[in-house]
């Protein structure tokens, strides 16, 4: 791997968004769209055993890399469906018990909307404060609990800025409190070490896309001794999934699911080891490139594949544009449908003008050093040329405090 | 977002992209936007006395594509009119020049906001040019 060499372009440095599947992957999935096509539920005949012990097998495959058992995971359409029937499923099924939730501000989408829908039915909802990091602490959750708490819902790590949380301290609070503890450990999920016994976790959304397996599978692990969780369902058919989860199961699916989460597993430390260093030899060539970069998120406690920079003075969407080779994604409003800057970076305490200016790169199995080189010289170029064009830079240059100007704002 | 390619053609060929001695009595300057809404446009004038046309245009732009755009295009378009002529352009013929989607219309407005508050701020230094 020369760091001089020729690239491919366009690079993809969008991996927090979604991976290539693997190529051992695809081999593995295949013979189940064809030859080996039957219902994993059908009970009585040959096609259906044989779907069936390769839907058990991935399970066993996923269940180990979450030191869980396999006769905890629930397969599903992928993380939105997992993190809606978690948080909805113990909704209903607790609300004899209690209706108050505690969960975060940077939670994915399908977490926070899912709270919100609860609220919408009379559920209380408790969103805590993160420090300038994205962390929850414990002790914030402990604060919060309350006798009729049922559920808490904390991410295992963030998406846009990579911040790892504190969740065996999460988890052994909720322990103590009986309290059942769900976390979004998505992007967590084959990068960094998953452990559900030793971190207390009762309920865990996973997906396969994100770690080099097909779109469109995800899996719920659902503890179920000390405590057994019980979940209402939201989808109500022919009780697959121990009743929780109906519907014919997507055996190529699944299968390539288990492939996936076993060729994670096999490659943690020596992924974790190579994402890093790709990712840290990113940060470091624009570090030494460009002046008023600011990194966002945990510089330590964080994903090995991410980095989240704000390039001051210079707007996320045309710096997008001006560097089209290389697929990442930004913080600021220009790409988001809703005009808003990213409410994660507003959540840590990125001022607006910084969540204009941010740009998420995250790394992959694929990167390589040739391409972080390329995408760093990009980088470095396009913020200069727009920095040239950005009357911010100008008057920052000039000597003048911008907080000293009087702006007049449109929205 | 899928850019026109007049957006594409200003965002990578900015025209008059630069700044004019603002403490000239010749120079107005607009300053518009504000960096916590993603996009802030100075665009400064610099204007013959006797025929009040505008000799010259410069621009900076922190913003998206589209607003670098709008702007670039706003300079084009005042060199040479008279400050009442740049005074008649209209955000909406920006938003048809460039083709923008109803999500960027904002940044054409801010153009001609831009025009005005140049126009403004020479017109109060050179109050006698006022009709």
């Amino acid at each position: 791997m020369s760091a001089t060499g020729p690239v491919k372009l366009p690079i993809f440095l969008d991996y927090h968004s979604t991976t290539p599947v693997d190529p051992q992957v695809v081999e593995a999935m295949l013979p189940y769209f064809t030859t080996v096509f039957g219902n994993a539920a059908s009970r009585n005949h040959e096609f259906g055993w044989t779907a069936e012990v390769a839907v058990e097998r991935a399970r066993a495959q996923v269940a180990r890399l979450i030191g869980a058992s396999e006769k905890e995971m629930i397969f599903t359409s992928g993380a939105t469906e997992s993190n809606n029937l978690a948080i909805q499923g113990v909704a209903e099924m607790y609300k004899e018990k209690g209706r108050h939730i505690i969960t975060s501000p940077i939670e994915h989408k399908a977490v926070l909307d899912t709270c919100q829908y609860l609220e919408s039915k009379g559920y209380e909802i408790t969103i805590l404060p993160v420090d300038s990091y994205g962390q929850v602490t414990a002790e914030a959750v402990r604060a919060a609990l309350r006798p009729d708490t049922i559920l808490v819902s904390i991410m295992f790590a963030n998406n846009e800025i990579g911040t790892i949380n504190q969740i065996p301290e999460i988890g052994r609070l909720c322990k103590d409190h009986g309290v059942i503890f769900h976390t979004d450990a998505v992007q967590a999920c084959g990068k960094i070490p998953v452990d559900v016994e030793k971190m207390g976790i009762d309920l865990l959304s996973m997906t396969a896309h994100k770690m080099y397996g097909p779109k469109g599978v995800g899996a719920l692990y659902v503890r179920r001794k000390s405590p057994r969780v019980r979940l209402s369902p939201l989808v109500h058919g022919g009780g697959h999934e121990r009743g929780m989860r109906s519907g014919t199961l997507n055996v190529p699916g699944i299968v390539g699911f288990g492939k996936a989460a076993e060729l994670a597993n096999l490659r943690l430390t020596s992924d974790y080891e190579l994402l890093k260093r790709l990712r840290d030899r990113l940060w470091d060539k624009i570090q030494a490139g460009l002046d008023e970069v600011h990194l966002n998120g945990h510089p330590t406690q964080r994903l090995p594949h991410n980095l989240n920079v704000s390039f001051a003075y210079v707007e996320g969407e045309s710096l997008m544009m001006g560097m089209k080779e290389l697929a990442v994604s930004s913080g600021s409003a220009c790409t988001s449908a809703s005009l808003e800057p990213s409410y994660v970076l507003k959540s840590i305490g990125v001022g607006e003008e910084l969540a204009h200016s941010s740009i998420r790169f995250s790394v992959g199995r694929t990167t390589t050093e040739s391409e972080v080189d390329y995408a760093a010289q990009r980088v470095i170029e396009t913020v200069k040329k727009l920095r040239d064009l950005s009357p911010l830079y100008e008057m920052v240059k000039e000597g003048i405090d911008l907080k000293s100007v009087v702006w007049t704002g449109h929205h | 977002m899928a850019y026109t390619k007049k957006v594409i053609d200003h965002y990578e060929n900015p025209r008059n992209v630069g700044s004019l001695d603002k403490s000239s009595k010749q120079v107005g300057t607009g300053l518009v936007g504000a960096p916590e809404c993603g996009d802030v446009m100075k665009l400064q004038i610099e204007v013959d006395q006797q025929t009040r046309v505008i000799k010259d245009a410069k621009f900076k732009t922190f913003g998206c594509g589209s607003a670098i755009a709008s702007s670039s295009l706003a300079t084009e378009w005042v060199k040479g009119k008279t400050i009442d002529e740049a005074l008649q352009i209209k955000n909406t013929q920006i938003v048809e020049e460039l083709s923008l989607p109803p999500i960027k219309i904002h940044c054409s407005v801010l153009a001609e906001d831009a025009i005005k508050a140049a126009i403004n701020d020479y017109i109060t230094k050179n109050p006698e040019t006022k009709e």
